[in-house]
């Protein structure tokens, strides 16, 4: 793992970022954006999710492809969870 | 009793290492942790089976007379949370996994003993909470939450039955992720992944789907809980949710659930066919990886329990197809335990005929899967006692075949004493006789178009009679259940002393002593051999059979 991000003060810059998003996207909830909240919603959502794992959860500069593997295969049963539940949701209209 | 029996009896274990409350409820021992699983999921076992007796009783007259409609609903309900969540779940990995995983592959404990406690700890809390749940009112929602039923409208106790699936869900994660760092890392030198017992690839398989799938049902339970409280628009079309949405969420965990109870049960079958055939298993790497392939596979398939939802046609077509084809990994370990056992010595000690109830029942529960995943059959069958015929003869059927074939299998491990065999096939024959009677009924009932989940069935009085037989079938499952509790609690006072390998069977957990040490082993074992290598292992004499 790279040496500046184990610090201590390195964990509170992220979990500041973290706050300024959650932050933000209660602030974003009160301008209509129309289609847009959403996305903006689910788009700063990630962001979030992303630097709890590459930070907190030690992704970032693991070496061991092992961990790579198990964050692959959790990405992929999300795909499939969301790819199978919109296969209902994208064709419910066509019948 | 021989000289040398006696010997090992008195050997420290650890059973007799420590004395007194303490050293069991702060132990971090992986076989005293499966002795707690086993006395508490036995525990919940006894109350659902308690809520079974009662809904088979209230169906044995046409009449709803023995209880009210709500009280019915809370019946079942109770019967299906209890049973799902606390028994068929953990029952074969907290139990005979926590203590088998370890000893399989040579090694001395599982890789996180604390957390292994903490996940006993969690599991007792979501079982007090379930508990208090019941006492209290109970749930009225099927063990299901369909919403918007469940947020909207019902005012039982959903959230503290959520809560308590929720806390139970953390325990299960906790055991998946025990086990598979343990496979990974604590393998005894030449253990490899091509020498691993198939009881551990089953473990394993299982340990995937309850990490990758509990989270999903506990972010679902989360959301309910949100709607309910909050209103938050999620699942209530009023709020501009959508109710298909929850089933989405719910059976994309709940339907690998089903994987959960019945690999683990595989894994068991696997272990016994080819100890009581005396033969290699057949196929081994078909076998093993075929409990990878259920695991993936049964990811795809959640939609089919939505057929008749409202869901999207096309969408249900390819659930459809998708459902056909986790048959085939099923039906790869049928043939090859089949195969395994051809031309084989076969004996009838009671593990055998248990998986012998297993191959027949399991077979019967997986070929009418196929009936229900086919979209017209479905849309005729759904939500009658056909489904409710299929999916107990797969989680009755074949989890609780596997699991009694495996207690008795490994009891004389686990004890250090053997429990009576002719009570043991007696017990094996009841428990098959009565399942057989109180379920094959009920694939007629359906079949017939006798809705599950009604109280009252007295506009349809022509089905009393398989009624009638189901509810006397379920009074000698009863006693069936019960005579192994009974003889195995005896077994521990009065049975005859356990040799280290009663069986003769191949695997590292028979070259430990019965009961095992505290650290399983004296030495940490080299494996030189292949797994179920029968060949080269000398017949044995079977206690009971000379």
């Amino acid at each position: 793992m790279a040496e500046h991000s184990s610090s201590v003060g390195f964990y509170i810059l992220i979990f500041a970022i973290l706050l300024v998003l959650t932050a933000t996207t209660v602030g974003a909830a009160f301008i209509n954006l129309g289609p847009l909240n959403p996305i903006l919603a689910l788009g700063i959502a990630t962001v979030k999710a992303l630097l709890v794992v590459l930070f907190f959860m030690h992704v970032k500069g693991a070496s061991e492809k092992m961990t790579k593997v198990v964050i692959l295969a959790g990405l992929f049963w999300l795909l499939l969870l969301l790819g199978l539940t919109l296969a209902d949701y994208g064709t419910r209209l066509w019948s | 009793m021989s000289t040398t029996a006696i010997a090992v009896a008195e050997h420290e274990n650890y059973l007799n290492k420590e004395y007194g409350i303490k050293s069991w409820l702060l132990t971090t021992d992986h076989k005293r942790i499966a002795l707690l699983y086993l006395m508490s999921i036995t525990f919940f076992f006894f109350i659902g089976g308690f809520f079974a007796l009662l809904i088979r009783l209230e169906l044995l007259t046409p009449a709803g007379d023995l209880v009210q409609a709500d009280t019915y609903n809370k019946l079942f309900t109770m019967h299906g949370m209890v049973m799902v969540f606390f028994f068929l779940i953990p029952v074969v990995p907290a139990t005979l996994g926590n203590f088998l995983v370890p000893m399989m592959i040579g090694a001395k404990d599982l890789a996180f003993p604390r957390i292994n406690l903490l996940s006993w700890y969690l599991y007792m809390i979501g079982g007090v909470l379930i508990m208090h749940c019941m006492l209290t009112g109970g749930v009225d929602t099927g063990w299901t939450f369909y919403t918007p039923y469940s947020t909207a409208f019902t005012n039982t106790k959903i959230i503290e039955a959520g809560l308590a699936a929720f806390v139970a869900g953390f325990s299960s994660i906790f055991t998946g992720l025990n086990f598979i760092v343990t496979v990974h890392r604590m393998r005894a030198p030449g253990m490899t992944w091509s020498r691993l017992p198939l009881f551990i690839w089953s473990q394993y398989a299982t340990s995937i789907i309850m990490i990758l799938g509990t989270p999903v049902i506990a972010i679902t339970i989360v959301l309910v809980a949100a709607e309910r409280l909050f209103h938050l628009g999620i699942f209530d079309p009023k709020l501009g949710g959508d109710p298909l949405l929850f089933q989405h969420l719910f059976w994309f965990y709940s339907h690998p659930a089903v994987y959960i109870m019945i690999l683990p049960s595989m894994g068991i079958i696997s272990e016994i066919i080819p100890c009581f055939s005396r033969k290699r298993i057949f196929g081994y790497k078909f076998v093993a990886l075929s409990s990878i392939g259920i695991a993936v596979l049964g990811f795809l398939v959640w939609a089919h329990h939505m057929f008749v939802a409202g869901m999207s046609v096309y969408a249900a077509l390819v659930f459809s197809f998708l459902s056909f084809l986790v048959a085939i990994p099923s039906a790869i370990k049928i043939f090859n335990w089949t195969a395994t056992m051809y031309k084989g010595s076969i004996s009838y000690q009671t593990p055998m005929l248990y998986a012998f109830g297993f191959l027949g029942l399991f077979t019967i529960g997986g070929l009418t899967g196929l009936f229900l995943a086919s979209l017209g059959i479905d849309v005729h069958v759904t939500d009658t006692y056909f489904v409710v015929a299929h999916f107990h003869y797969i989680m009755v059927g074949g989890v609780l075949m596997g699991y009694l074939g495996g207690m008795h299998f490994w009891w004389p491990k686990i004890s250090g004493r053997m429990y009576p065999e002719g009570w043991g096939r007696l017990a094996a024959l009841i428990v098959f006789i009565g399942f057989n009677l109180t379920f094959f009924p009920q694939f007629i009932l359906g079949y017939l178009g006798m809705p599950r989940r009604y109280w009252d069935y007295s506009h349809m009085p022509e089905f009393q009679i398989l009624n009638v037989l189901s509810t006397a079938g379920s009074t000698i499952l009863g006693v069936g259940y019960l005579l192994p509790m009974v003889y195995f609690l005896w077994s521990m006072r009065y049975g005859k002393l356990a040799p280290d390998n009663p069986w003769n069977a191949a695997g590292l957990e028979w070259k430990t002593s019965s009961p095992p040490t505290t650290y399983n082993f004296d030495e940490t074992p080299v494996v030189d051999f292949e797994a179920y290598d029968y060949e080269h292992i000398p017949d044995r004499e079977v206690p009971g059979e000379s």
